[in-house]
């Protein structure tokens, strides 16, 4: 049995809260970068399912570019954590407030 | 054809002279300044040779409107907005090749002279920079064929007198005095300005020729076109002529360089207004009111300059206002439409008058620099070629047979006799005073006690100096015989003629017994002020004399009062309001917004936490305002 479009959807948006609420909350970066993924992947569900509904593929098409956005974030936004850590010896984002007015 | 490759190398010459000295001649030694310098003058003034040859010899290839021969040399097409036309355009005729030549020629000398007495200056290489584009400037002044090209020569020989005057800008005096020169003609030069405007709304053009030819049909003879258009013209003539009531800069211009003095201020720049009247003198027949201002003007300036000096304690500053009183026999001869006349007087007054400024300045270079007359005296004994010299010129300026001056003096008195003979009178009584005031000048300078005792090693100048000194003697010795005519024109008049004609009074002298009168009281009128001079000067055995006069005299008739009452109390009162105007409008309004973007920048800089939770917050709220406005629609 297949399970209904709106329970999918309803996933995808819980996802989605979790994830922004984790980048508003967390103060690691790690953990908001872990936030940021899921987010991203709350939107590839809600893609598919559409894609699904409507019985088009043009959704799962986006969701491939959407993979690999997220993969080469994910290698750069690594490495500006990395770089981070080396000049401040943190991964703490409220400790990087070096933009403050 | 040879002419207008000339014409093009003639003002091009010593523009390259100009650039080379300007841009390299800190790094050029003395000799190499000089070499430059005065080859590209000297090459240039062989090329208005040529050019003169080249007039004579070849057939010209048009009678030009006026009915003498002329070539245009068209450079390049300047403006072009629809119907006007400006092209950048030469002018070849008899006078212009006059004009260079005279130009060339008393350069040429000054340029040699100035090598002796800038001698150990170190602005050298500027100076001889200076003075190469003013060379280039006078040519093109000359050589231009319509009024708006003219305006660039007029301009440039406006701005090197500028920085001529001000050459030595470390002394007050001289930079106050070069600012004072630049903005008064600045004053003449608006009307010439708005002249031009003039012209192209009345001729569609400004082109010499087409306005010589059409001045007829398109000027209306003493109609108020033609005259406001020659009035404008003549503000602009008498700001650079530095006429009766535009003189007051060319006194204080004598704090420039004396072979500056010499050339600019005496033989070249100062006569570009008679030279642009006679030019135009087809437009100006047609405004007989104007002539008769213009000679009004410079036969009350010619008797006002010559009086001035009288009192003048500084030598060369007599010998500026002897300037400002020949220019004003030279405006009263065109403004009688004597035209060849005043071309005349002005190449012999080019010539006795470089003389006495070289002369002075050989006396001052002697001195160390001194030109106050009352610290001179006796320098005949320690300078008898200087002192010869002097007497040459100052012999023709105060019009003895048979140097060049009296010829050029008498003929334009015989044509204002002609005219009207209460400007002969006033011209007669100027001639007086010049003998006067040139004999006050000689006799306070050369003969009497040697003020400076045994201090002085004053000698006669080196041979680089002396030289342009002798030809320029020479030169006025000979110079008579380029007009001297009594019964028929000269050889400068004929040359000129065929470009003058164009409605002015043929210059079929009457001859005879008139005349011969005439001659005559104006040498005795000579004679006389000379032998007063003498008595009062030399004898001293005429004293006394009236305070009044005196004081008015010493004061010029106090126009420099005037000036300072009338025209810089009001303009410096306009400049405070100004300054506070500006304090508390404009600079208020500036700085106002710039204070106000300030705050509003300090009162935003808290959104700014630097906390990316924070800006990740107002990304998710703009979102949702987005969504919420899709939503409500």
């Amino acid at each position: 049995m297949t399970v209904p479009a709106p329970y999918h959807l309803a996933l995808s948006a819980v996802l989605f809260t979790l994830g922004m609420v984790g980048v508003l909350v967390r103060r690691s970066a790690l953990v908001v970068f872990m936030s940021i993924e899921v987010m991203l992947n709350a939107v590839n569900l809600a893609f598919v399912t559409f894609a699904r509904l409507r019985g088009v593929v043009d959704g799962q098409l986006l969701v491939f570019f959407v993979l690999v956005v997220a993969a080469v974030e994910v290698v750069i936004g690594l490495a500006i954590i990395v770089d981070v850590f080396r000049a401040m010896e943190t991964v703490d984002v409220d400790d990087v407030d070096l933009l403050r007015g | 054809m040879l002419i207008p490759v000339l014409a093009v190398l003639v003002p091009t010459l010593p523009l390259a002279g100009w650039a080379l000295n300007g841009l390299w001649g800190g790094r050029f030694t003395r000799r190499t300044v000089a070499i430059v310098a005065c080859g590209a003058v000297a090459a240039a003034f062989a090329a208005a040779a040529l050019l003169l040859w080249q007039i004579r010899l070849a057939p010209p290839p048009g009678r030009a409107p006026a009915g003498g021969p002329s070539w245009i040399v068209d450079l390049y097409s300047w403006i072009g907005a629809g119907s006007i036309q400006v092209p950048l355009r030469l002018l070849v005729d008899p006078l212009s090749v006059a004009m260079a030549l005279v130009v060339g020629g008393v350069g040429l000398l000054i340029h040699v002279y100035s090598v002796g007495y800038m001698d150990g200056d170190p602005g050298c290489a500027r100076y001889f920079a200076y003075l190469n584009l003013f060379m280039a400037s006078m040519f093109w002044l000359v050589l231009a064929g319509n009024l708006a090209a003219m305006f660039i020569g007029w301009e440039g020989v406006g701005l090197c007198s500028y920085l001529l005057i001000a050459f030595w800008f470390t002394r007050p005096a001289a930079a106050a005095a070069g600012v004072k020169a630049f903005l008064v003609t600045r004053l003449g030069d608006v009307g010439f300005l708005l002249g031009i405007f003039v012209a192209f709304g009345v001729f569609g053009t400004t082109d010499f020729g087409v306005m010589t030819r059409d001045a007829g049909a398109r000027l209306a003879l003493g109609g108020g076109a033609a005259t406001a258009l020659a009035l404008l013209l003549f503000a602009g003539a008498a700001g650079k002529s530095a006429q009766l009531p535009l003189y007051v800069w060319l006194p204080d211009a004598m704090e420039g360089p004396t072979p500056v003095s010499a050339l600019i201020h005496a033989a070249t720049m100062v006569t570009a207004g008679v030279y642009m009247i006679v030019r135009l003198h087809a437009v100006f027949l047609r405004a007989p009111a104007a002539m008769d201002l213009i000679a009004a003007v410079g036969a009350v300036t010619a008797i006002f300059a010559a009086a001035a000096a009288l009192v003048e304690p500084d030598l060369k500053r007599v010998l500026a206002y002897s300037t400002i009183s020949q220019l004003g026999y030279m405006f009263l001869a065109v403004g009688v439409g004597a035209f060849s006349a005043g071309i005349f007087h002005l190449t012999s007054h080019a010539f006795f008058k470089a003389l006495l400024f070289l002369a002075a300045g050989a006396v001052m270079h002697a001195l160390g620099g001194e030109t106050d007359m009352r610290r001179m005296g006796g320098l005949a004994r320690r300078l008898p070629r200087t002192t010869a010299a002097f007497a040459i010129g100052a012999l023709a300026l105060a019009g003895i047979p048979p140097l060049s001056g009296f010829f050029s003096k008498d003929l334009i008195l015989s044509e204002a006799f002609r005219a009207q003979a209460w400007l002969w009178a006033v011209g007669v009584a100027a001639a007086g005073l010049t003998a006067v005031y040139i004999l006050r000048a000689f006799a306070l300078t050369f003969l009497g006690a040697d003020l400076r005792g045994a201090e002085g090693t004053a000698h006669d100048p080196p041979p680089s100096m002396a030289a342009p000194m002798w030809i320029l003697a020479g030169l006025t010795v000979a110079g008579g015989g380029l007009g001297w005519s009594f019964t028929h024109p000269g050889i400068l008049e004929r040359f000129l003629l065929t470009g003058l004609r164009a409605g002015a009074g043929p210059p079929a002298r009457a001859g005879g017994a008139g005349e011969g009168t005439l001659v005559a009281a104006s040498v005795l009128v000579a004679v006389a002020g000379i032998v007063v001079g003498w008595l009062v000067y030399v004898r001293r055995s005429l004293r006394g004399g009236v305070p009044a006069l005196a004081g008015l005299l010493s004061h010029r008739f106090y126009i420099e009062e005037a000036y300072a009452v009338g025209v810089i109390g009001p303009v410096r009162a306009l400049a405070r309001v100004a300054a506070v105007a500006d304090r508390t409008v404009t600079d208020a309004a500036v700085m106002g917004l710039a204070r106000a973007l300030g705050r509003s920048g300090q009162a935003l800089r808290g959104l700014e936490t630097g906390y990316l939770r924070h800006y990740a917050a107002f990304v998710l709220v703009g979102v949702l305002l987005i969504l919420a406005y899709w939503v409500s629609r």
